[in-house]
């Protein structure tokens, strides 16, 4: 069994800085979870926390039932990949891979069985005999992932471990990981500032910022309901449009007014939870994919609203479009199809079932 | 027409020339060349030409008037089969393998256990004990001997002041030879363990601080994450300093001068010193650079040895 659990963990800095500011996680057993944020948030320290190469100021860290907090990493039963692969230059991918089980003084046989097992997953055993330096990036994240499974360890920590990969090679490993966690099972703890490996790879996503954590949810939940405008506006590419408007409420239906004077109707089902905001400031956001062309076939709840637009990128299976009302930025996906041109009034519709109301006091998704 | 035709055949060919001669200048060897040529005079002038020098006097008699013959080995080469035959050069062979290597291997233990000291001191303070530490090798070395030589005066050393604090009898340092051997040694390690220090000190900051969370985790002890972690990291930097301090070692004079001047009865000379000792003291120029010509095959080994291993571990490491 190999459930972690974060009590109220905080991390301090000399001068009171504080990286972690007492976060609660419970993770399953065999659970796939990605923390994700921007720079400075304090996943990585999270991670390295529950390594054990950090040292945690308050709360406690348990793996497996067991507290950790005082346990040196190596008696933690954890592995680590690290983001620029720490692999043991002067060691063959074989050495690198077996190091840790030769430390643990495990018979000859048996670490020649794991390795070779592990390298057959990874599709390495080419390479056993080389030193990292002859290796592609790829193949030494491959290695740094053997390394971690032939030590069968409780956890798997993974510190950014495809941020030194270009693109290409970022998706395929992306895959390769998720194939190796559904082999071999291990509880996964992930750290990435990329929102789309973290929605990829997730059994859950934990967003976190400024040392906090924002929500917790399987990335879908976080998609559709994000629970700050932080989550809202970080979970999805293009990000969430944000505009400022008021809620208005006339004869019990309530409509957005935005700054340029366009109004937006809000759902029947929906007036309800936002009725307490009426009459008063809110931000309205909306994900650029439903903001799209006026097309009859759309039947959510569409909205009518007359843009026009400033930049006009073709992406080939789809069109981004920007717009600016009242200075917010504003992105639309269109139908690559859609004569759209920079300077000329566009007619789109937005998907009210899909929108979020944003309380700007505190920035909470109503 | 004909007269026209020729001069401009000229003119063109002349152009050739010239250009020939551009590209022939503009070349990257040739400017590779031209940029180290001042380098290869200094070499030539103060290392090639001394050493081919001191390879000829090594030939000549006494006299320095012809060739020093010997009984059983060709022209030229008598000065050495004099020195195969005296116990006291062997003595000074054995003598100065005896001191430069016990000499390299104290000063590289310590040099090594003073970086790693100072590796886990914070940043702030680092600076301030760095300096101090570096200061005896910043000192001149035969100043420095000096001050070691009346800590070890017979009559007034305060080393033996101190040990007579402790009850220890007082040890005659410069006077036995057992004792002047390692005096000689100690002032050497104390000079140059610093050098080692802050080489070894460059070599620990560069190994990569993931290496050890990653053995860290692995389930290397600290010793084993030195063992395979920060050792091998440093095995060229470490073989790269110990070559270096071997033929600097070796070749020392100024302490051996200063302190014991060879004796008690020759017991401590090292090749330089005995050089000096029978080229100049003695004024058999050529006999003492037949001397100083032995430590040239010894190093020269050493040196094989240690830039084949760096070669190597640079292949594969880099």
């Amino acid at each position: 069994m190999a459930e972690v659990s974060l009590r109220r963990i905080v991390k301090a800095y000399e001068g009171d800085v504080q990286a972690v500011k007492g976060i609660n996680l419970e993770i399953a057993d065999h659970e796939f979870v990605v923390l994700v944020g921007p720079s400075g948030c304090g996943k990585s320290t999270t991670l390295r926390m529950i390594a054990g190469l950090e040292e945690i100021t308050a709360g406690d860290i348990a793996i497996g039932g067991t507290v950790v907090n005082d346990i040196p990493p190596r008696d933690r039963d954890i592995a680590m990949v690290f983001q620029n692969y720490a692999l043991y230059p002067h060691m063959s991918v074989y050495d690198n891979m077996a190091f840790g089980l030769t430390l643990r003084k495990f018979p000859k046989a048996e670490i020649d069985k794991r390795v070779k097992e592990a390298a057959r997953i990874l599709d390495i055993t080419p390479l056993l005999e080389r030193k990292p330096k002859a290796l592609s990036g790829g193949q030494r994240q491959r290695v740094a992932m053997g390394r971690a499974i032939v030590r069968d360890p409780k956890v798997f920590l993974f510190d950014e471990p495809l941020s030194n990969l270009d693109a290409k090679l970022r998706v395929q490993m992306r895959t390769e990981i998720k194939k190796v966690h559904q082999t071999v099972n291990t509880t996964t703890i992930y750290v990435t500032h990329d929102q789309v490996e973290a929605m990829t790879l997730a059994d859950r996503v934990v967003v976190m910022n400024h040392g906090i954590i924002e929500q917790v949810g399987p990335p879908q939940e976080l998609y559709h309901n994000p629970a700050t405008k932080f989550v809202a506006g970080f979970i999805g590419s293009p990000a969430m449009n944000f505009i400022p408007a008021r809620l208005e409420e006339t004869s019990g239906a309530l409509r957005l007014m935005l700054p340029d004077g366009a109004t937006l109707n809000v759902p029947e089902a929906r007036v309800a939870r936002y009725r307490s905001h009426a009459g008063k400031p809110v931000l309205f956001g909306i994900r650029p994919e439903h903001l799209t062309d006026d097309k009859p076939t759309d039947k959510t709840n569409p909205a009518p609203l007359t843009l026009t637009p400033e930049v006009i990128e073709p992406m080939g299976m789809e069109t981004l479009a920007h717009f600016r009302i009242d200075g917010a930025e504003v992105s639309a996906r269109l139908d690559p199809a859609t004569p759209a041109a920079v300077g000329q009034p566009l007619r789109l519709i937005a998907h009210m079932d899909q929108m979020h109301i944003i309380d700007p006091t505190n920035d909470k998704v109503l | 027409m004909a007269a026209d035709g020729s001069l401009a055949v000229s003119a063109a060919s002349g152009t050739g020339r010239a250009s020939s001669l551009e590209r022939f200048a503009r070349r990257r060897s040739t400017i590779a060349f031209l940029m180290t040529l001042p380098l290869l005079v200094v070499v030539i002038g103060l290392v090639g030409y001394p050493a081919a020098y001191g390879i000829y006097l090594s030939t000549l008699n006494r006299r320095m008037t012809g060739f020093m013959e010997g009984d059983w080995l060709p022209t030229g080469l008598g000065n050495f089969e004099i020195l195969f035959d005296s116990d006291t050069f062997w003595m000074v062979v054995w003598q100065s393998c005896i001191f430069a290597i016990s000499a390299v291997l104290l000063k590289a233990l310590i040099g090594f256990w003073l970086a790693h000291m100072l590796h886990h001191i914070p940043t702030k303070g680092q600076r301030k004990w760095r300096g101090m530490l570096l200061v005896p090798w910043v000192i001149p070395p035969a100043l420095s001997t000096l001050g070691w030589w009346w800590m070890f005066d017979p009559s007034y050393s305060s080393i033996n002041w101190i040990l007579n604090i402790f009850a220890v009898p007082a040890v005659p340092w410069l006077g036995e030879p057992w004792w002047a051997r390692a005096s000689v040694i100690i002032v050497n390690v104390w000079y140059g363990a610093p050098f080692f220090m802050i080489m070894y000190l460059a070599a620990l900051k560069s190994v990569p601080e993931q290496l050890y969370e990653a053995a860290a985790i692995d389930g290397a002890t600290s010793w084993q994450r030195l063992r395979y972690v920060t050792l091998p990291m440093m095995a060229n930097i470490i073989s790269i300093t110990v070559l270096f301090s071997l033929i600097v070692t070796f070749a020392n004079y100024d302490i051996v001068r200063v302190l014991t001047n060879g004796g008690p009865r020759d017991l401590t000379h090292v090749f330089a010193s005995y050089a000096f000792q029978v080229g100049i003291l003695s004024s058999n120029i050529p006999r003492g650079a037949a001397v100083s010509l032995f430590m040239f095959p010894i190093l020269a080994v050493c040196a094989f040895f240690v830039l084949r291993g760096v070669t190597r571990r640079n292949k594969e490491q880099m």
